[in-house]
C-alpha cells in the first residue's frame, strides 16, 4: 500500500499541487514530532577514499588535500562541538579501510561517549560483527546511501574495482546494522544523480518500508542530498521538498533530515513542513571545528554556514523548540 | 464529600494528566495552569539534557510522572526508571516500552517485566498497555498502582477505539484505568470519562491546538464533567424501539 502511496505523492501530478502536498506534510510533522526539531552537526574524521565516484568531491582521482584526525584532534573537535551545546554527532569518514579502518571509527566513538548522547556514523558499509563492535562502542544509527537505486546508473558512477562498486553489499549495510543491534538506520539517494529521481525516491521508500517491516523497532529515516552546480539533472527546490513532503506523508514517524547543501531560508522553512532534524555548526573540512586548520578538503560546498547559536534561534523564532537528544540510555 | 483520584496512595483532585512533549518548555506553566494539571508526564531525555531541562519549567507542587520511552526492552525500562529517580523526578514511574517504530504500540509482555521488577524496588508503577485484561491482570499482580490502557495509537488523535475493551479493564481491574493515547479532543476524554475511567491523559491534542493553553482548559472542563456524568449514573439509552406502554408480563396476576 506505501508503494501506490509513495508513487502517487512523487507524481508529476502531486506535484502540481505543491500548497496541498506542504499542508498535509506539516499536519503529520506536527502530530508526530510536535513543535520539536533536533539538531546535530557532522564531523569529518577523514577524507581518504579509495572510490573515484564520478560524482564526488572526495573522489581519489581528485587532486585535494587529504588528511585523517589524531585522537587528541578528534577530543579537540568534539570538546568544540560539546560546548556549543549539541548532544548529538555524525562521524564521517572516506571509504578507505587503509588509512580509515573499522578500529579507528571506534576508537572515535568511545572518545564521543564521554561527549554526546547520541553518536551517529556515515561510514563505508561494514560487515555485522564490525557494526556490532562499534554499537557496542557506543554509536546507535547508521547512514549508507545508495546514492541511486539504478543499477546500470550505479555501475557507471562507481566503477569496477573500487570498494563501493558492489551494489549489492552497499543495499545490505541497513540490514547488517540493525542485525547487530543498532537503533536505527539512514535511507537517501543523491538527488540529480538518476534524471529520473521521481523512481529514485521511490525505491528508497520502499527499500526503508522493507527494512521497517523486517526490524519493527527500528528507527528510520531519510535524507535528501541535492547535487549542485554542474550536473545534468539539478532538482529545483520545489521539487525537493515534494520529495521531503512525500516522505513526511507516507512515513509520518520517519525522521527526515536537511543538510547543509541547502540555503538557509529553506531549510528554515522546511522545518516547519516536513524536515524534523536540522545539522547545525557545520563543517564539511576535516576537523575545522576547534578553530585549527582544517586538515583536508570538504566533499561538497556549503550553502548554509550559520553556527549553532543562530540555527538555534531560527529555530524558536518559527515558534518551534531545539531538542538536543532523544535518547537516554546509550547502547 | 470529595471525588478524590488516588494511587499510589497520593491523592489528587485533578483527573486530566498532561503529557508534556511536543509543545515548547516556556509553556509549560501556562498549560499546567490552564488545565489544572496535578500530574504531568515528562520524557527523560528532556529531563536530563545537559542544555535545557523540562524539570526547570515544572511548578512547585506538580507531581512528576516520567516515562521510560525509548525503551525497548522491560532491562531498559528499569534502567531509565533508575536514572528518573536519581534525577530526583520522584517514586512515580510509567512504564512505556516499545518496540515498534511505526504504530508505537507497547509490549505488554515486557511491560509487565518491568513493572514487577520496578514496584518491588518501590516505585509507584502505571504501565502504559494495549488494552488486553489478560496483561492487565499480570500488570496489576506485578504491583501496577493504575493501569494506563491506550486509546488509539499514541500521537494518532482517533479517539477511543479500543472503548469496549477499556470498559472490560473498568469493569475488571480493582485499579484506577487512566487512557493514555489517542485521545484527540475534549469530548473523546468527556466519553472516556463518562464510562468510568479514573483519568484521561492527553498530549498531541493540546500540543497540536491552535492555542494549547485553552486547549489545555477545554480538557479539564470536558474531564470535569464527563466525571460528573459517571457519578450522576448516566441515563439508560435504547436501542431503537420505544418501550411498549402495556408490559409484556401484564398477564401475570401474582
Amino acid at each position: 500500500m506505501v508503494a501506490e502511496l509513495l508513487q502517487e505523492l512523487l507524481s508529476p501530478e502531486a506535484g502540481k499541487d505543491l500548497e496541498r502536498l506542504a499542508r498535509l506534510a506539516r499536519d503529520e510533522t506536527r502530530r508526530w514530532f510536535g513543535n520539536s526539531v533536533s539538531l546535530y552537526t557532522p564531523l569529518y574524521l577523514a577524507n581518504y577514499c579509495d572510490n573515484h565516484c564520478t560524482y564526488c568531491g572526495f573522489s581519489c582521482n581528485n587532486d585535494i588535500l587529504r588528511g585523517k584526525l589524531s585522537v587528541a584532534e578528534i577530543e579537540a573537535e568534539f570538546k568544540a562541538i560539546a560546548a556549543t551545546g549539541l548532544e548529538e554527532i555524525l562521524l564521517l569518514t572516506g571509504e578507505s579501510r587503509e588509512k580509515s579502518p573499522p578500529e579507528y571509527i571506534c576508537e572515535a566513538v568511545k572518545l564521543a561517549r564521554s561527549y554526546f548522547r547520541t553518536i551517529g556514523l556515515e561510514v563505508y558499509p561494514l560487515e555485522v560483527s564490525e557494526y556490532a563492535d562499534l554499537h557496542k562502542a557506543g554509536a546507535d544509527f547508521v547512514s549508507v546511501y545508495q546514492e541511486t537505486y539504478n543499477r546500470e546508473l550505479y555501475a557507471k558512477c562507481h566503477p569496477d574495482n573500487t570498494p563501493k562498486s558492489d551494489f549489492d553489499y552497499r543495499l545490505g549495510s541497513q540490514e547488517r546494522a540493525l542485525q547487530a543491534g543498532m537503533r536505527g538506520v539512514s535511507f537517501g539517494v543523491l538527488l540529480g544523480l538518476n534524471p529520473d529521481w521521481r523512481k529514485d525516491s521511490l525505491e528508497a521508500g520502499l527499500h526503508a518500508a522493507r527494512i521497517q517491516r523486517k526490524f519493527p523497532h527500528c528507527e528510520i529515516s531519510f535524507s535528501v542530498p541535492r547535487l549542485r552546480g554542474s550536473v545534468a539533472t539539478e532538482l529545483t527546490e520545489r521539487e525537493l521538498l515534494q520529495i521531503m513532503a512525500a516522505y513526511r506523508i507516507a512515513f509520518p514517524y520517519a525522521g527526515i533530515n536537511i543538510s547543509t547543501r541547502e540555503r538557509a531560508h529553506f531549510r528554515d522553512n522546511v522545518i516547519g513542513i516536513a524536515a524534523n532534524k536540522i545539522s547545525a555548526g557545520v563543517r564539511v573540512t576535516v576537523g575545522g571545528h576547534s578553530g585549527g586548520q582544517s586538515k583536508g578538503d570538504g566533499q561538497f560546498a556549503l550553502s548554509d554556514e550559520r553556527s549553532v547559536e543562530q540555527i538555534k534561534s531560527a529555530i524558536l523564532s518559527k515558534g518551534l523548540q531545539c531538542v538536543y537528544t532523544d535518547y537516554v540510555l546509550c547502547s | 464529600m470529595k471525588d478524590l483520584l488516588t494511587i499510589g496512595g497520593r491523592e489528587f483532585s485533578s483527573r486530566f494528566i498532561l503529557g508534556s512533549g511536543k509543545f515548547s518548555l516556556d509553556m509549560t506553566r501556562t498549560v499546567i495552569e490552564r488545565g489544572g494539571v496535578e500530574m504531568a508526564t515528562l520524557a527523560l531525555r528532556r529531563a536530563n539534557s545537559g542544555t535545557d531541562s523540562i524539570l526547570d519549567y515544572m511548578p512547585d507542587g506538580i507531581t512528576l510522572l516520567p516515562n521510560t520511552s525509548g525503551a525497548r526492552t522491560a532491562q531498559e525500562a528499569v534502567r531509565i526508571a533508575r536514572l528518573a529517580r536519581e534525577l530526583g523526578c520522584g517514586d512515580f514511574i510509567k512504564v512505556e516500552v516499545i518496540n515498534d517504530s511505526k504504530y508505537l504500540l507497547p509490549d505488554n509482555a515486557e511491560t509487565v517485566k518491568a513493572t514487577e521488577i520496578l514496584a518491588k524496588d518501590g516505585f509507584i508503577v502505571m504501565p502504559y498497555m494495549f488494552p488486553d485484561l489478560v496483561s492487565a491482570r499480570a500488570m496489576a499482580n506485578a504491583g501496577a498502582a493504575a493501569i494506563m490502557p491506550l486509546g488509539a495509537p499514541i500521537g494518532s488523535n482517533k479517539g477511543l477505539l479500543t472503548r469496549d475493551f477499556v470498559q472490560i479493564l473498568v469493569d475488571e481491574i480493582d485499579l484506577p484505568i487512566i487512557v493514555d493515547a489517542g485521545i484527540g479532543r475534549p469530548s473523546q476524554a468527556c466519553e472516556a470519562m463518562e464510562m468510568g475511567v479514573a483519568a484521561v491523559m492527553a498530549n498531541t491534542a493540546v500540543a497540536t491546538a491552535r492555542d494549547v493553553g485553552a486547549m489545555a482548559e477545554a480538557f479539564k472542563l470536558a474531564v470535569q464533567s464527563g466525571r460528573l456524568a459517571y457519578l450522576a449514573g448516566l441515563g439508560r439509552v435504547l436501542d431503537c424501539e420505544g418501550e411498549a406502554s402495556s408490559p409484556l408480563t401484564g398477564f401475570l396476576e401474582d
